[in-house]
């Protein structure tokens, strides 16, 4: 009974997708009419602009849901470039909420909030990213939510209490990943690195996603570089993302001690991926349980046989569309 | 065996295990011996898998802590806190003073407990009974304080997301100050009986030795790394918790053998009772136990690797989360899994008989390998 909750249909996404966007809507309608009310006493802000709508407060509006619609929108598009597809309505509603519940955390100019949530929220739905970039477009989104709703709070006055947030400083792993990316591209060129991030939920560890025919030239080359020089395998691992899957790796270099993500996307049907188990040894064991739990082959493995489960095991439990064999049915 | 004389021998196979005290668990090795030397040893495990990761995605995250506790069921203080600690990661809660400590105490008292029960068992292999005798007995006080503080002996299922379920019951604290002074007077008095005894020195002494540089390569951790001169201690390497509050040292030893390993895990326990006298001095008044945490916890979307320093080595765990309750895949970083397999490597070309101190000396726990 557990399976349809695992694969939900593209109905039940639609379905799923269209409750989300009419809350939202009826969301902001509530919010625009809550502030209709509201909206008369407020002081009058900078107006270089060009709305047609009457009072600096729709202008101050609009502002806002401009500056939030612009970067939801930057977001989709390195969503996109990043060539990545599908997704589940869920996630995306989860970054118009968040959207929504940060602009509400703030007090003072309800209007600009609403808007700006609901700016994002279409624009995430627009987008069509994978689990990373939908990740990216909520963090951007709230953010700028958030940086939209303080400005409007100090230009109605109403800013008690109201944090203003500072613009996202940039990561203290920031120079450690543009070394990385530096030394790797310097040597293979831009193309064996389909993205690179700072992964800020995990401690800000700098995060590589590297063509998965050239992983292991690059699992070598991040070795033995001295700049580099990641000896340390520290965990490897697998996830079933439903419609491909990510083998990872955690190194750390004990020269420079700093620690990396790196991720090779493989194909869910023919999951396939050079083992680094010649590089790092301790990635022997790592690799065949992932073998065996999740299915993926790694090629040039000494070994690639199952470790936990028995021999004969039918199907891989970790993968989402698992359903264990029986021989009486 | 001198090659001088001729000698026949037959490769045999000798099959150690499951079911075989040494192994501490259900541990199967295949081992090829010519004569007494093994040639080769092929390690057979999952016999205790329980699917604990396909397990924990049903499971929301309060759930999967008793689970945590049965993979390392000699340390399940440090496995509480290796899980608890992602989720906090994700969602970036800040911990009340007061749990920080209770949490900092008892995962170090488990550290000696563990290391405890290991110094008994390890001389049990080597064929001395009386030390696992005594080792129990304060092994068995430590857990009496985990037993008063959170109602069991090994499964604790003690910390939770924001901090932890129990606070220290009046006069818990106090007898804890009282035990250090005493608990470090027992294990001096176990070095001084037991670390110069002619028989361990050479029973333990250049058997099962292993490189820095390899140590490295096979992901091994913990006091296997710290035996090749690798001063590496999470502890005190990348803190976590509150443990750059404390003054302690990382003990490490150039050796490479199972008597390294020996020595640094003696050291290890002083050191950690070190760690609760501190902690205990500084221990607030008064505090809350729990932070503000909502009632159903969801952690953000993305994904989250942290480690930790647990008796055996470096425990982690990955959570990857879609934003719901529940984790999308959980992963745990289980450093006996990672330990083990430098086995077939430290027995090859070693006699069988010293074939069971290097398992010993390695600290398996089979919960833990096999999840």
């Amino acid at each position: 009974m557990s399976e349809e909750k695992k694969k939900p249909t593209p109905e039940e996404k639609a379905k799923a997708a269209a409750a989300a966007k009419a809350a939202a809507e009826a969301k902001r309608k509530r919010m625009e009419a809550g502030a209709a009310q509201s909206a008369q006493g407020d002081a009058s802000a900078e107006a270089p602009s060009n709305t047609s709508e009457a009072g600096t407060e729709d202008i101050a509006k609009a502002k806002a849901d401009a500056a939030a619609k612009a970067k939801a929108a930057a977001a989709a598009a390195k969503a996109k470039a990043a060539g990545e597809t599908g997704g589940d309505a869920d996630a995306k509603a989860k970054a118009a909420a968040a959207a929504k519940a940060k602009a509400q955390g703030a007090t003072g100019g309800d209007d600009a909030k609403a808007k700006a949530a609901a700016a994002a929220k279409a624009k995430a739905q627009g987008a069509t990213g994978g689990d990373d970039a939908k990740a990216k477009a909520a963090a951007a989104a709230k953010a700028k939510a958030a940086a939209a709703a303080a400005a409007k709070a100090k230009a109605t006055g109403g800013a008690t209490g109201a944090e203003a947030e500072e613009p996202k400083k940039p990561s203290p792993k920031q120079p450690v990943l543009d070394k990385i990316v530096k030394v790797i591209t310097e040597k293979f060129g831009t193309d064996v690195l389909e993205d690179s991030y700072i992964n800020e939920l995990s401690e800000h560890i700098p995060t590589l996603i590297v063509k998965r025919e050239k992983w292991h030239e690059v699992a070598r080359f991040m070795h033995d570089h001295e700049e580099l020089a990641f000896d340390y395998l520290s965990l490897s691992l697998g996830v079933d993302y439903e419609t491909y899957m990510e083998s990872l790796v955690y190194l750390y270099s004990y020269k420079h001690r700093n620690n990396v993500c790196v991720k090779v996307k493989v194909d869910r049907d023919n999951a396939k991926v050079s083992s680094v188990m010649d590089i790092w040894a301790g990635a022997d064991w790592f690799e065949r349980e992932t073998y065996d739990l999740l299915g993926i082959t790694y090629e040039g493995h000494a070994n690639m046989k199952r470790i936990l489960l028995p021999d004969t095991w039918v199907g891989h439990p970790l993968r989402k569309d698992y359903v264990q064999y029986d021989e009486e049915v | 065996m001198s090659s001088s004389t001729k000698l026949r021998t037959e490769e045999m196979l000798l099959n150690v295990g499951p079911q075989h005290p040494s192994t501490h668990g259900v541990f199967r090795l295949i081992v090829k011996i010519d004569g007494e030397t093994i040639t080769e040893a092929i390690p057979v495990i999952g016999y205790l898998h329980r699917g604990t990761e396909k397990l924990a995605e049903d499971l929301n995250y309060t759930q999967i802590i008793p689970y945590t506790d049965r993979m390392d069921y000699i340390a399940a203080m440090t496995n509480n806190y290796m899980m608890v600690h992602t989720v906090e990661t994700l969602m970036g809660l800040e911990i009340p003073e007061r749990a920080e400590y209770l949490r900092v105490i008892v995962m170090e008292l488990q550290r000696v407990a563990s290391h405890l029960l290991w110094f008994g068992t390890y001389l049990l292999d080597l064929g001395a009974l009386s030390p696992l005798l005594y080792a129990f007995a304060d092994r068995e006080k430590i857990l009496a304080f985990f037993n008063e503080l959170c109602g069991a002996r090994l499964t604790y299922n003690y910390m939770r997301v924001g901090g932890v379920k129990w606070d220290a019951p009046e006069g818990w604290i106090e007898k804890v100050k009282e035990f250090v002074p005493y608990m470090r007077k027992q294990i001096n008095d176990y070095h001084k009986l037991v670390t110069g005894n002619e028989v361990v020195i050479n029973r333990l002494t250049g058997i099962g030795v292993i490189t820095q540089e390899d140590a490295i390569n096979y992901s091994l951790s913990g006091v296997q790394l710290r035996s090749t001169g690798m001063a590496w201690d999470l502890r005190k390497d990348a803190p976590y918790s509150i443990y750059d509050r404390f003054k302690f040292e990382v003990p490490t030893e150039t050796a490479g053998d199972c008597f390294a390993r020996y020595k640094i895990r003696f050291r290890e326990m002083q050191e950690s009772l070190n760690i609760v006298e501190q902690a205990l001095e500084q221990f607030p008044k008064e505090g809350e136990i729990m932070a503000k945490v909502p009632r159903v916890l969801r952690t953000p979307q993305g994904e989250a690797f942290t480690r930790i320093e647990a008796p055996r080595g470096e425990i982690g765990c990955y959570i990857s989360s879609n934003g719901k309750d529940k984790p999308y895949r959980i992963k745990f970083r289980r450093p006996s899994f990672a330990n083990l397999q430098v086995l077939p490597k430290l027995v090859k070309g070693q006699n069988i008989a010293d074939m069971v101190a290097i398992l010993g000396s390695i600290d398996i726990v089979l919960g833990e390998v096999d999840g």
